[in-house]
This record gives structure tokens, C-alpha cells and sequence, in this order.
């Protein structure tokens, strides 16, 4: 059970941590989309989107319908759940974080260069 | 000064994970194009560390930090959260090896209190940092995700609430 659940958050988790995926599950909130559709708004090719979609589905985040040639694709019954969002809210938390931590840490690789050279004369 | 040019784009190939190991851990990690005797100073420099903790796009305002990174110092941070009290976090350091390793608690929610430990581990000029907490329970991970911390991290949810939103809606009667 724990192992099933654990499962089942690493697969959103991962579809989720991708941009292209999140913007498809906004655009689905929205309105239903064939594959077609996603693949032109999100500037792909249809073998790329089908590929994004096929991470969505696994994750249970979108259901896939095909009525003659056009494959339709709606939001599916696997829920984000707040733990996710959390997840995702904590990520980006670290990730502003290490974006300012990038700048102070390459602030003091110049100083240390500069020092360096000043030492050795 | 051919750094400074260099360091934007590689700045942003550097992308943060963060994967639950397990219901009461969570992995962070990141890579940093410096040695990690310099990754370590920005972390443990009081003065430095004030510098980027608290990310601009957070809206909360650190009111005091201080830190005596030594094995059993302890560390203090206050936060202002606007309209309510303000929050502190706090704990004890009970490892500090230069350079390469941190451990330390974080005592704000008592004995509940995650172990956070951070590793610095330098190859080839660049340092990847893997920043490791573990919980006592699965509840109190979540407890720890969602505290008041991270309230202020807003436009962080945004592009997730939107989703959630329009989900729900999605699924409501139709």
C-alpha cells in the first residue's frame, strides 16, 4: 500500500516536472484537446506531445480517447494531490534559493581570483 | 571578468531536484560551478547566508539570523510574515566538517524535528550539493512542506493552483 502510493506520487511527481506537461494539464482544465491541437499550441511535433502525454497518462493525470482518426485527450482521474503541490512549492522554494546562493557563491570564486592574484604578486 | 559573461547561461543548466525518498525523507539537490570550500563559505558565513535564504520572490523579510556553526552551536532565524506574529526557526549544528558536511536539527516543532543534512561533494571545479531531511513521521514532513515557512511563497503555487483549480472544476458535476 505504502510502496503502491509511493509509486504513484514518484510517477506524477515526474510528469509533473516538466513545463510543456503542466502547461498541457492547464490547457486541459480549460478545455479537451486532441493531440493534434496540444501539439500545435505548444509549438511540437505530434510525436513529441504524444510522448508527453503518454508520461500523463501513466501518471493518471490524463485519459486518451480515440474516435475515428483523432485521438482526444481530457484530464484523467489521478488528482494532484496537495502533497504533490506542496513537493512542487518546495522545489521551487530551494531552486530561487540556489539561484541566489549561485550569486553570492560567484561573487567570492571573483574575489578568491582576484586575491589569489594579488598574493602571488 | 570572462566569468561573470560565462556564469548566466550555466547558472540556469543548473536545476534543483527534490525527490521524496521515502514518506519521512525528502532529497534536494543542486550542482554550483565553484569549489566547494566556497559553496561551504556562502552557507556557513552568517553574512552571506542572510544573502540568499531568503529568496527575494518568498515576500517575507528575515528579522535576525544568527548562527555558530560549530558541532552543538545553534542557529536562530526570524522571520516577519506581515499581518501575523512573527515565526522563528531554530536548532543545534551536530556535525560540521569543513567543506563537505552539515548536520543539523530543527527544533521549531519540538521533538517532531527533522535531521537536515547537507553534503558538499566537489568534482571537477564544481561542487554538487545534496541536502537530505529526515522526518520522524510522514505527517511531519507534510507538516514541515506546508509551514508557515513557505506561506509566503505565493506566486510559487501559482502555476500548481491553477491546475488544481481548473481540475476540480473539470471533475465537479458537468
Amino acid at each position: 500500500m505504502v510502496q503502491h502510493s509511493s509509486a504513484r506520487l514518484d510517477a506524477s511527481f515526474a510528469a509533473l516536472s516538466d513545463a510543456t506537461r503542466r502547461g498541457v494539464l492547464e490547457q486541459l482544465g480549460r478545455a479537451d484537446a486532441s493531440i493534434t491541437e496540444l501539439a500545435e499550441k505548444f509549438h511540437m511535433t505530434l510525436t513529441g506531445m504524444k510522448k508527453h502525454v503518454g508520461v500523463l497518462e501513466r501518471a493518471r493525470l490524463v485519459t486518451t480517447e480515440k474516435v475515428g482518426r483523432v485521438r482526444t485527450c481530457k484530464l484523467g482521474p489521478g488528482r494532484l494531490s496537495e502533497e504533490m503541490a506542496w513537493l512542487e512549492g518546495y522545489r521551487q522554494l530551494w531552486a530561487s534559493r540556489f539561484d541566489e546562493l549561485d550569486k553570492v557563491v560567484e561573487e567570492l570564486k571573483q574575489k578568491e581570483n582576484v586575491d589569489g592574484r594579488k598574493k602571488r604578486k | 571578468m570572462d566569468a561573470r559573461k560565462e556564469s548566466e547561461p550555466k547558472a540556469t543548466m543548473n536545476r534543483t531536484t527534490v525527490e521524496p525518498k521515502s514518506e519521512r525523507e525528502i532529497v534536494i539537490t543542486r550542482t554550483f560551478n565553484a569549489p566547494a570550500r566556497i559553496v561551504f563559505e556562502a552557507w556557513t558565513k552568517p553574512e552571506l547566508f542572510q544573502r540568499w535564504w531568503v529568496p527575494k520572490s518568498a515576500g517575507l523579510t528575515l528579522l535576525s539570523y544568527e548562527a555558530d556553526v560549530r558541532v552543538g552551536g545553534s542557529y536562530r532565524l526570524v522571520f516577519d510574515r506581515g499581518a501575523s506574529e512573527p515565526i522563528a526557526f531554530f536548532g543545534r549544528y551536530i556535525e560540521v566538517t569543513p567543506h563537505s558536511r552539515l548536520v543539523w536539527t530543527n527544533d521549531e516543532s519540538g521533538e517532531d524535528g527533522a535531521v537536515t543534512t547537507v553534503t558538499f561533494e566537489e568534482k571537477g571545479g564544481k561542487t554538487l550539493l545534496v541536502l537530505h531531511e529526515l522526518y520522524r513521521t510522514k505527517e511531519a514532513r507534510d507538516a514541515g512542506l506546508a509551514s508557515g515557512a513557505y506561506d509566503g511563497m505565493g506566486e510559487t503555487f501559482e502555476q500548481l493552483d491553477e491546475v488544481l483549480v481548473t481540475q476540480s472544476a473539470k471533475v465537479g458535476p458537468s
